[in-house]
């Protein structure tokens, strides 16, 4: 039975379809900048911490790293300037909400920006967005300068002694600048390549100084818990992840979109019941669950809850909640190839397993998919996917052997087919 | 134009202000000469060596000249699924005589593949300059190319 949550009443996106959602004058005419003013003004920093720690608040961009957790890493007794790195580097196929929010409420982001820096004690954000987000780009330097002109930014904001600077970083086309530390070398003017850690960012980061980096539907999330309290976000979602989400839905659906629902709702009711099922009446087939870099599913696993801790479980992750159908025509051996083809255009180039590596699985993703795979190529393929997982700086080594050893594992007959057959079992393409 | 720091806030250093001045730099000569990136160099008091190392590492700078108007078609996975790639690809091929990667002799267009655009929910997606389009028909290519050859 599929328990709908159609009554779910969105907070992340409650403004998205308002008209000029993106304005200041809509926002603060929709109790705007209460909870920043609320939090600088009603709480202690120590009191917030506390507050996003006990709301359950995991990361929203893909590796779900408790934000008030996060939080309380931020060093105290650092003299000089603290930092936030607000992540907009939206770039994993099948995924497409952080567009959408920065496009559309920036100005619930910066809130969440005001009062994460406020509680670790940051005095200066950095945004970084991702280069070809022209229109995104353009409504944050606008969210910004008018945040500035109301006094939400600049010094002794809400008349405290809190002040905050915030600028606009553009990146230039590079996924893997979504990585936190990636993303640090980038706003530092260098190649976007990342670093080892330890040290972590919140020791040492951006310039050096202690930074924390949040995805900005992470931040969206703050001023919310704020003003309704870290009871009402934790009674949201299921027993490891707690809150709203935005899941981005993509492939073969009738209503692709974002749909903000509770975590936990499962893949079935995302599909059928909000993104209006299947297209053309077609058969189910595979589902990726949280952006191509997340292990796909079959669809006897439909099922399957949305949250952190039960896609773990189904040997997959939620990675960045964008889910990618695909119905019953779909050639996954083509699926995989073009995953890789993109993993391994991504690759920085720094590690030697990434860089050779992704090219190398590749060239065997190309050889089976063109009817002129060798016998041997299926165990090669996992063979090169056991050596780069693991064997890389930063998490691309894992995510880039996902598609290609996810769907072998999952449909193994129909590269064996590709193989034996010099063609493609399910026949479209 | 587009660049960083619209508040002013100063960036502790200089090389940080190196992505906005390549956009900058890539605006004006229309894309990353040897001259310009010299300049770009000069100008924040860093190696040329050092600009073109961050230059040549991603992907929206061009170290080579490049149509006025640069046509990005996203062939990733949901831009894939939606059936509408490959002929869009060929489509604009034969419209422009070039192949992926080339400019045509007028130095009008320029036509890349690239991955993922973030727009699976309007996908197939293809880019102009720094306009997205969503939904993308063959139509409408052909309508964009004759409005945009006009101009």
């Amino acid at each position: 039975m599929i328990v709908a949550h159609m009554m779910f009443e969105p907070v992340l996106t409650k403004n998205i379809y308002k008209k000029d959602s993106e304005k200041i004058s809509t926002y603060l005419a929709n109790r705007g900048y209460e909870a920043s003013r609320q939090a600088l003004t009603e709480f202690t920093p120590e009191e917030l911490i506390e507050l996003v720690k006990r709301s359950g608040l995991r990361g929203r961009g893909g590796a779900g790293f408790p934000a008030g957790l996060k939080w309380s890493f931020m060093p105290k007794d650092h003299d000089g300037m603290k930092i936030l790195a607000v992540n907009t580097d939206e770039g994993e196929p099948g995924t497409f909400k952080d567009r959408q929010i920065v496009e559309r409420d920036p100005h619930l982001v910066i809130e969440g920006v005001i009062i994460a820096c406020f509680a670790v004690g940051a005095s200066r954000a950095y945004v970084y967005i991702r280069g070809e987000f022209f229109l995104g780009v353009k409504r944050w330097i606008k969210a910004i300068a008018d945040a500035y002109e109301y006094g939400f930014l600049g010094e002794n904001i809400f008349d405290t002694t809190f002040s905050l600077d915030m600028s606009v970083h553009r990146g230039a086309g590079a996924y893997i600048c979504g990585e936190e530390t990636a993303m640090l070398e980038s706003l530092e003017g260098k190649p976007g390549r990342p670093r080892l850690k330890p040290p972590y960012p919140t020791q040492t980061g951006l310039f050096g100084l202690p930074t924390i980096v949040h995805n900005i539907e992470t931040l969206a999330c703050i001023p919310h818990i704020v003003q309704k309290g870290a009871d009402w976000f934790a009674s949201i979602g299921t027993a490891e992840s707690k809150g709203p989400k935005i899941f981005s839905v993509s492939g073969h659906v009738e209503k692709p979109g974002n749909y903000e629902l509770p975590l936990g709702t499962t893949l079935k009711e995302i599909i059928y019941e909000h993104a209006g099922g299947v297209r053309y009446g077609k058969r189910l087939k595979a589902i990726i669950p949280g952006g191509a870099s997340t292990p796909i599913l079959t669809a006897d696993q439909v099922d399957t809850p949305m949250a952190f801790e039960t896609l773990e479980k189904a040997g997959s992750q939620l990675g960045t909640g964008g889910i990618v159908v695909m119905d019953e025509t779909t050639c996954m051996v083509e699926v995989a190839r073009r995953s890789t083809k993109f993993f391994a255009h991504e690759s920085c180039g720094r590690c030697v397993p990434c860089r050779i590596g992704s090219i190398r699985l590749l060239e065997t993703l190309d050889r089976i998919e063109d009817g002129q795979g060798l016998p041997d190529d299926i165990e090669s393929a996992l063979y090169l996917a056991k050596n780069i997982d693991g064997n890389t700086f930063c998490p691309m080594g894992a995510a880039l052997v996902n598609p290609a050893r996810s769907s072998i594992m999952k449909f193994r007959e129909e590269y064996e087919y590709h193989i034996s057959h010099k063609k493609c079992m399910v026949g479209s393409k | 134009m587009v660049t960083s720091e619209p508040t002013g806030i100063l960036n502790p250093k200089q090389r940080a202000r190196l992505l906005a001045a390549l956009y900058i730099a890539q605006e004006q000569y229309g894309w990353l000469s040897p001259e310009a990136i010299q300049r770009v160099a000069t100008r924040l008091n860093l190696k040329p060596g050092q600009v073109y190392s961050t230059a040549s590492f991603y992907t929206m700078f061009k170290l080579e000249p490049r149509g006025q108007y640069l046509i990005q078609v996203c062939e990733g996975l949901s831009c894939y699924l939606v059936d509408s790639v490959e002929p869009m690809i060929d489509h604009i091929k034969k419209r422009l005589s070039i192949e992926a990667g080339e400019t045509t002799s007028d130095g009008k267009f320029s036509f890349e593949i690239v991955q993922c655009l973030a727009a699976c929910d309007f996908a197939p997606a293809l880019k102009i300059n720094d306009e997205l389009h969503g939904n993308v028909t063959l139509n409408m290519i052909d309508e964009l190319i004759t409005d945009l050859s006009n101009r």
